[in-house]
């Protein structure tokens, strides 16, 4: 910051400081003794699973990725689903920016674009990741779509190890809306609950096939909403699937 | 005559144990000094010599100490293939081997260190422990900019102290590449213990893998080389735990989103350890003859691990610690940071072989060479024990509350002053009679004692000295040690039950009489903090990038620095260019340290007479720790 004054100033024609390196008290032409900050990244595939229900099959994807430095990264969250051999029933995009506010939490602030179902809506968003207490994985967020429309979604996973390869993960998924919007079918209320159990196997950190139940059951509204479209409002699937990240 | 001087020195215990040992020193060995030491060594150096070919052995030629030239050492860094732990390895060496060649250096006589770039990227050589002006100290981006590509770079200094030491890279992750060697500084005196051999056993460890790629697996999943997390499996078979006590544990620490099996980041899961640059199977062997006496220098070369060093059947007399001479203290087995050093002495017995262990910290692999009297020798290697567990002393836990009566009533004995406090110590206070002199002065009557006998977890655990206050360093910090610990008598991690004598801090007096009596005028407190999951490590919960300027030292003051580890690991904290004596309850005998490992929870204070102007480096040991962000400049001026 002092530096960054200092150098202003100097361009301005004033040469009040001496400079220096900050943390190091070195002269400013010296390079840090670590090197540049990093900025690193990851991508994680979380869920990208196949599912098998009585009458269809399914797909599903759910994976994020992250770029940039400790405290401030640039996330990006891509989740969605359909029938087997169809285009997406639903598809969302999120870009947010990511600031570590505690030791484990982030806010999150960004856009989330629907491209499925039809009209698409764009959201603001307003998320809390982290972990909470017992190790729980966590990912919460507010939306405010832009007819007006205010939503949230609560996400949360668990690695239970059963060996050092073989990990069960139980997974618990709620979403609620706090007004309804027909032309997309989302009633108010809690619209869905999804809950999982899935086992994977390590072949290396990065790379876990699985295999696993997923639970899904819509409420109120929603729930009328899909069956008057003939589609069922809770569905248990066995699910396969690969969670990998690099 | 010289003798006699030496042991005018000596307290009277210590004069004990070196009159028995006043030996002339073994004709033998000075013959094959004779030959072997001097220019031709040196011209050696330059050679391609495979780490296997090596001994390691130290030679003392004294015709060295009294010639007026400096003594000259070319030395240079390259980036090759090479064979190492038992494959083809893309390493970086100095003069073609890891570890770099031994150099050995005397006191009092200048050292002309030649030091050649022939990489792409630039490089550096820092002398670990030795006290230089501070151009020479090596540390690019502190006080020289480093050495690039196809330059050299001339270190030249006066060499004024003596012991083991060793040196290594300070750039990037270079020191995991294989950029470091030992170096021994042999002292003008005569050594004040006569010995008939005398090696170097230097650990450290090696992947096959990229260290920057290590880095990033680390920043996308802290505990990706840590394969001995919790498992559901182990409520079913062995260990000491009930099925219980163990789900009650593993909640315990879920609770508190840490994991009671982070004991090391990076694991004999990509490592191989290596002893004098051989894996187990290249068993580096140190030769004696029957009825010798056999003097190891261990250093801790390693970038990531702590060793817990043992050898079977033998009981070590350990005579220095970071190159400084302390009163003799025999043990069994002792644990080191990395970058610490312990010379010990041991007396084979017979032709029998024996095997030096040195196992890593969370117990997932090791490093083991022997010591025979024959090439090809060996005897067993132990097996590996049981993988530590961190415990709630770990996390600082208060638990005063959790009916552990007997935790408070032992706290309320050694540090009446302090321990009962609500509140957390006032950092300004110069008032050092409530600190932790409270119970450092007592000595070590006061402390647990955990000679031969199996005390227990509890049982053996260091005082409560100090509470944290309210600030908790801001979020790159995970926790805080919420009660402050004299950990100093505490045997390391994983060792509390161990059924030998194993060394700890307060066994360590140093030999000379040579204290600093001049009070401390000033205190400054530091706190080790971090952020796991992140992978961010600092200070006070900054991160080397974010912190405004160097820690102020005046030139020719005497300050006490407290540390306190925040942090639920082992981290070895480094000063460059000046000494750290650890206030470990001596008196005029505290040791001389230039690493000190801080215990989890720990609050450790230290003297240093600020006598050497210019910037040093401060930070923790461990390599991407420190490259993380666990570094501060200290400026004295």
């Amino acid at each position: 910051m002092t530096r960054s004054i200092c150098t202003a100033l100097m361009l301005l024609g004033f040469t009040p400081c001496v400079l220096a390196y900050e943390p190091a008290g070195t002269p400013p032409d010296w390079d840090p003794p670590m090197g540049p900050k990093m900025l690193f990244w990851q991508v994680l595939g979380d869920r990208l699973e196949t599912g098998f229900d009585d009458d269809v099959n399914t797909y599903v994807w759910d994976a994020q990725a992250w770029y940039g430095g400790d405290r401030t990264r640039a996330w990006f969250k891509t989740e969605g689903e359909g029938e087997q051999g169809k285009s997406p029933e639903s598809a969302e995009l999120q870009v947010l920016y990511s600031r570590l506010i505690a030791p484990f939490w982030d806010w999150q602030i960004g856009i989330r674009h629907d491209f499925e179902p039809n009209p698409t809506r764009t959201h603001f968003v307003l998320g809390l990741q982290g972990v909470v207490p017992y190790e729980f994985e966590w990912d919460s967020a507010l939306f405010v779509s832009d007819e007006g429309d205010v939503s949230a979604r609560i996400e949360a996973e668990y690695d239970l190890n059963i060996t050092q390869r073989w990990v069960l993960q139980p997974r618990f998924e709620l979403n609620a809306a706090f007004s309804d919007d027909p032309e997309i079918r989302l009633g108010d209320g809690v619209i869905s609950t999804e809950l999982g159990v899935r086992l994977r196997y390590h072949f290396r950190r990065e790379i876990a096939p699985y295999i696993g139940i997923a639970w899904e059951q819509l409420y109120g509204d929603t729930k009328t909403f899909a069956k008057d479209v003939g589609e069922p409002s809770s569905t248990t699937s066995l699910v396969l699937g690969i969670r990998f990240w690099f | 005559m010289m003798i006699t001087i030496t042991i005018t020195i000596m307290s009277t215990e210590a004069q004990r144990f070196w009159s028995q040992n006043m030996n002339s020193i073994d004709m033998r060995r000075r013959k094959f000094l004779q030959s072997a030491a001097g220019f031709s060594a040196i011209a050696m150096l330059n050679a391609f010599v495979p780490a296997w070919a090596r001994s390691l052995q130290v030679g003392r030629d004294s015709s060295q100490f009294d010639a007026a030239d400096p003594l000259v050492f070319d030395l240079a860094i390259r980036e090759h293939q090479l064979e190492i732990a038992g494959g083809m390895g893309n390493g970086m060496s100095i003069n073609n081997t890891i570890p770099g060649p031994l150099l050995e250096w005397y006191e009092g006589r200048d050292v002309l260190l030649n030091v050649t770039n022939r990489m792409t990227a630039d490089t550096s050589i820092h002398w670990h422990g030795i006290l230089l002006p501070f151009e020479m100290d090596g540390v690019p981006g502190v006080t020289f900019r480093g050495i690039k590509p196809e330059t050299t770079f001339e270190y030249r200094f006066p060499v004024e102290q003596s012991g083991t030491y060793w040196y290594h890279s300070h750039s990037g992750l270079q020191e995991q590449s294989g950029v470091y060697g030992p170096l021994v500084v042999h002292p003008r005196e005569p050594e004040p213990l006569s010995y008939d051999r005398d090696y170097v056993v230097m650990l450290s460890d090696w992947t096959f893998e990229d260290p920057h790629d290590v880095m990033r697996n680390l920043k996308k999943m802290s505990d990706y080389y840590n394969y001995q997390q919790f498992s559901l499996t182990e409520l079913y078979g062995k260990g000491d735990m009930s099925r219980g006590e163990a789900i009650r544990m593993k909640l315990a620490w879920d609770r508190m989103r840490m994991m009671a099996t982070d004991i090391l980041d990076i694991t004999g899961a990509t490592y191989t350890y290596l002893m004098n640059g051989l894996h187990p199977a290249g068993n580096w062997t140190g030769l004696f003859q029957a009825g010798e006496r056999v003097r190891l220098r261990f250093i801790n070369g390693s970038a990531m691990s702590y060793f817990n060093v043992r050898i079977p059947g033998l009981p070590m007399t350990v005579i220095a610690a970071d190159g400084q001479n302390v009163q003799p203290v025999e043990t069994d087995e002792f644990q080191f940071g990395v970058a610490e050093t312990y010379d010990v002495i041991v007396e084979p017995k017979g032709d029998a072989a024996y095997t030096i262990m040195a196992e890593a910290m969370d117990r997932s692999g090791f490093a083991a060479g022997t010591l025979a009297t024959q090439p090809g020798e060996r005897a067993q290697i132990p097996s590996l024990r049981e993988r530590p567990l961190l415990s709630m002393v770990d996390m600082g836990m208060d638990m005063s509350g959790m009916g552990m009566d007997h935790m408070s009533m032992s706290e309320s004995a050694t540090a009446p002053d302090q321990s009962t406090g609500s509140g957390a110590i006032d950092h300004s206070t110069m008032d050092h009679s409530t600190m932790n002199h409270g119970a450092l002065k007592q000595g070590p009557s006061v402390r647990p004692m955990h000679q031969g006998h199996n005390m227990g977890d509890m049982a053996s655990v260091g005082p409560v000295i100090a509470r944290h206050s309210s600030d908790n360093h801001g979020p790159g910090n995970i926790s805080v040690a919420t009660v402050q610990r004299d950990r100093l008598g505490e045997r390391g991690t994983g060792l509390a039950e161990v059924d030998h004598r194993v060394l700890v801090y307060t066994d360590l007096r140093r030999l000379a009489d040579d204290f600093d009596e001049r009070p401390p005028t000033r205190e400054i407190e530091l706190h080790l903090t971090g952020h796991m999951e992140r992978y961010m490590w600092s200070f006070d919960g900054m991160q080397f990038h974010e912190v405004n300027g160097p820690i102020e030292f005046e030139y020719g003051e005497r300050l006490r620095l407290t540390m306190v580890n925040d942090t639920m690991m082992n981290h070895p904290i480094h000063l460059h260019g000046m000494w750290m004596e650890l206030e470990n309850g001596h008196g005029a005998h505290i040791p001389r340290k230039h690493t000190i490992n801080m215990m989890p929870a720990a609050r450790t204070s230290v003297l240093i007479s600020a006598d050497a102007q210019g910037r040093w480096a401060f930070h923790c040991h461990l390599l991407y720790h420190m490259d993380m962000g666990m570094f501060r400049v200290v400026r004295v001026s």
